[in-house]
């Protein structure tokens, strides 16, 4: 019976030791992380919805709920549209190009048709909903410079008729656009983006 | 604990159920180290109520708790209905509710003097940089505690609060949609996330505040308390080695926190019978309606606690810098130990510098609490903006300013003594 201790044999044994508890321990802690995630109920009630534009009128807006976020279907008029090209000078990112949006609807009007806009009604600042300010001019919080768009209310950021932020916002980014394409033309199916061709009339 | 221990004349060996017990079980010892025999200073005045005032809220808070538990039911459908069938048809369960709520707010403001006290007579400084760092620890986990609790009701404001704190996490570049999707469980705050934050709520964060407040007396017990003198007691002892300054906590300092804690019970028990929303600012008025995903509230305020720090996350026009600024301004606290400088603890013996950077802290905490309750436009932002610098230069500039401070000469001896 030999009563010496080989040092360097029980060191490895236990660092060995402590690195299998360590990867065990991490691989039991993946389930739980995991169960965290969307479930598959969750995912399901996120599927894309079909929505009737046919009854839209020029230079008004539907709402409609999608994974529990307002959507806005704005159907923009000629003026609308002008307005667009006004105050570029005076917004964060008018190319959109820090923005997220999908690539469809990566030009000036960020929408697939530039009549229609559809965007997520949510402030990327911090997830208040803004109200829609669709006529020009002073109002209760924007100045006489205002060209029409939307304004949120909660801390004070302000963005055009494409969701392009301005200026002065504390939100950084536009307004998310939400996949989607025209199966047909009185209907948006969101949620999905679809080919690259469908929904261009 | 060595002071004190041995002074005690040893005794017979406790015959009966005590002796059966204290031969099992240190429940004499537990006493004699953290109470009779834990030798305190004998200069504590009206600042020091506040450490056991937090422990009695806490059970406060654990009790009424337990009892709303009862008759609450976490889920997106009935959450808002529970509350009101608590309010209107359990027995009593309005006093519940209110004694929660309300304590939820006695629990920070009780919190914020107990960390001004560190403040004013260096409680933190070397050797209890440990028990500064577990009360802040505490104080984090405090505010996630009450962040999850004032979801629950699922009330507008509830639900509109959940929503604009979590999409703070979507500041972060990369991985911020993700790990905010991961946190709510759902692509927007659901019953799901209201589940998960009921669990953390009753459970997880109890837990842990429990185990860190045990840490937190027991890291000060090791050390010894500080006191309005900011002199170490254990520096001149008697010839049996107890401090010549101190006294046993117990009996003195219970008996007299017990005075403390009637004080405070008359407080607390006026706000819960006569003004239990206290204005809005303990109950906003929004959370009285239902929890609705397509209608924001006029303006998200979150409750007064939070809000110092919420007005420095508006001050800021841009959402990274605004959240990264945020955290900031709590993460400062913890750093506390290290960006003073100046060797003496008290305030009584500081120099003019700190005396007024300190003062235009606590002015600048209460005007970014109060700035926060506003709406964030015109001259509200203006101010925020400078509280808010100088909320920072009082920490930044720390290790500048304390270091060329003219100190008044500390006493050997705690002052006031016979």
């Amino acid at each position: 019976m030999n009563d010496e201790v080989d040092q360097g044999r029980r060191h490895f044994l236990t660092l060995a030791t402590m690195a299998t508890g360590a990867i065990g321990a991490g691989f039991a802690a993946v389930p739980f992380v995991a169960s965290w995630k969307p479930s598959a109920r969750a995912r399901a009630l996120g599927a894309p919805v079909t929505v009737d534009v046919s009854t839209l009128e020029p230079g008004a807006i539907m709402t409609v709920s999608w994974r529990r976020q307002p959507i806005w279907i704005v159907r923009r008029t000629k003026e609308m549209l002008a307005s667009l090209a006004q105050a570029e000078d005076r917004l964060k990112d008018p190319s959109s190009a820090s923005s997220d949006q999908p690539e469809f609807a990566h030009n000036n009007y960020r929408s697939r048709k530039p009549e229609y806009l559809v965007l997520v009604g949510v402030c990327t600042h911090l997830g208040c909903l803004p109200k829609t300010r669709f006529d020009p001019g002073a109002g209760d919080g924007v100045g006489p410079d205002w060209p029409g768009g939307f304004f949120c209310v909660c801390h004070g950021s302000k963005f055009d008729l494409a969701g392009r932020v301005f200026e002065g916002s504390p939100a950084s980014a536009n307004l998310r656009v939400p996949p989607y394409y025209f199966p047909d033309d009185n209907t948006v199916l969101l949620g999905e983006s679809g080919s690259a061709a469908t929904g261009v009339a | 604990m060595a002071n004190g221990n041995e002074t005690e004349p040893s005794k017979a060996p406790a015959t009966g159920l005590s002796g059966w017990l204290e031969a099992r079980f240190p429940g004499h010892k537990f006493v004699r180290e953290h109470l009779t025999g834990y030798w305190a200073p004998k200069n504590f005045n009206f600042w020091y109520f506040f450490g056991s005032l937090a422990l009695v809220v806490l059970i406060v808070q654990i009790v009424s708790g337990i009892f709303l538990a009862m008759n609450y039911t976490p889920s997106e459908e009935a959450a808002f209905a529970s509350i009101e069938y608590i309010m209107r048809e359990v027995e009593w369960g309005w006093l519940i509710r209110y004694m929660h709520s309300t304590g939820a707010s006695a629990f920070f403001i009780i919190i914020y003097l107990h960390m001004f006290r560190g403040m004013l007579y260096g409680s933190y400084k070397k050797p209890r940089e440990l028990v500064w760092l577990i009360g802040m620890l505490i104080y984090v986990l405090l505010m996630a505690e009450g962040f999850f609790g004032y979801v629950l009701p699922w009330g507008n404001m509830s639900y509109w609060g959940a929503q604009v704190i979590v999409s703070l996490f979507s500041a972060i570049p990369g991985v911020g949609d993700g790990l905010a999707e991961w946190v709510r469980g759902d692509y927007s705050i659901s019953g799901i996330t209201l589940n998960r934050f009921f669990a953390l709520h009753v459970v997880a964060l109890p837990l842990l505040l429990v185990m860190l407040v045990y840490a937190h007396i027991m890291a000060l017990h090791e050390v010894g308390s500080n006191n309005p003198d900011g002199v170490e007691i254990k520096k001149k002892k008697r010839a049996d080695g107890t401090p010549l300054d101190g006294i046993p906590f117990h009996p003195y300092y219970t008996y007299k926190d017990m005075v403390g804690v009637g004080v405070f019970l008359i407080i607390f028990c006026a706000v819960i019978f006569f003004a239990p929303t206290f204005g809005g600012l303990f109950l906003e008025k929004p959370n009285f309606e239902p929890a609705n995903a397509l209608s924001t509230p006029e303006h998200i305020a979150p409750v007064w606690y939070f809000t110092p720090y919420y007005a420095i996350l508006r001050a800021v026009p841009d959402k990274l810098t605004g959240a990264l600024l945020m955290g900031l301004a709590i993460v400062m606290f913890f750093f506390l130990p290290w960006l003073d400088r100046c060797k003496v603890k008290s305030i009584r013996y500081r120099g003019t510098i700190y005396k007024v950077f300190l003062g235009a802290f606590a002015v600048s905490f209460v005007a970014l609490a109060y700035l926060g309750l506003q709406p964030a436009e015109g001259l509200y932002v203006v101010l925020a903006r400078l509280f808010t610098v100088i909320y920072f230069a009082f920490f930044l500039l720390m290790p500048v300013y304390t270091r060329f401070e003219k100190t008044r000469p500390v006493p050997e001896r705690v002052t006031g003594h016979a």
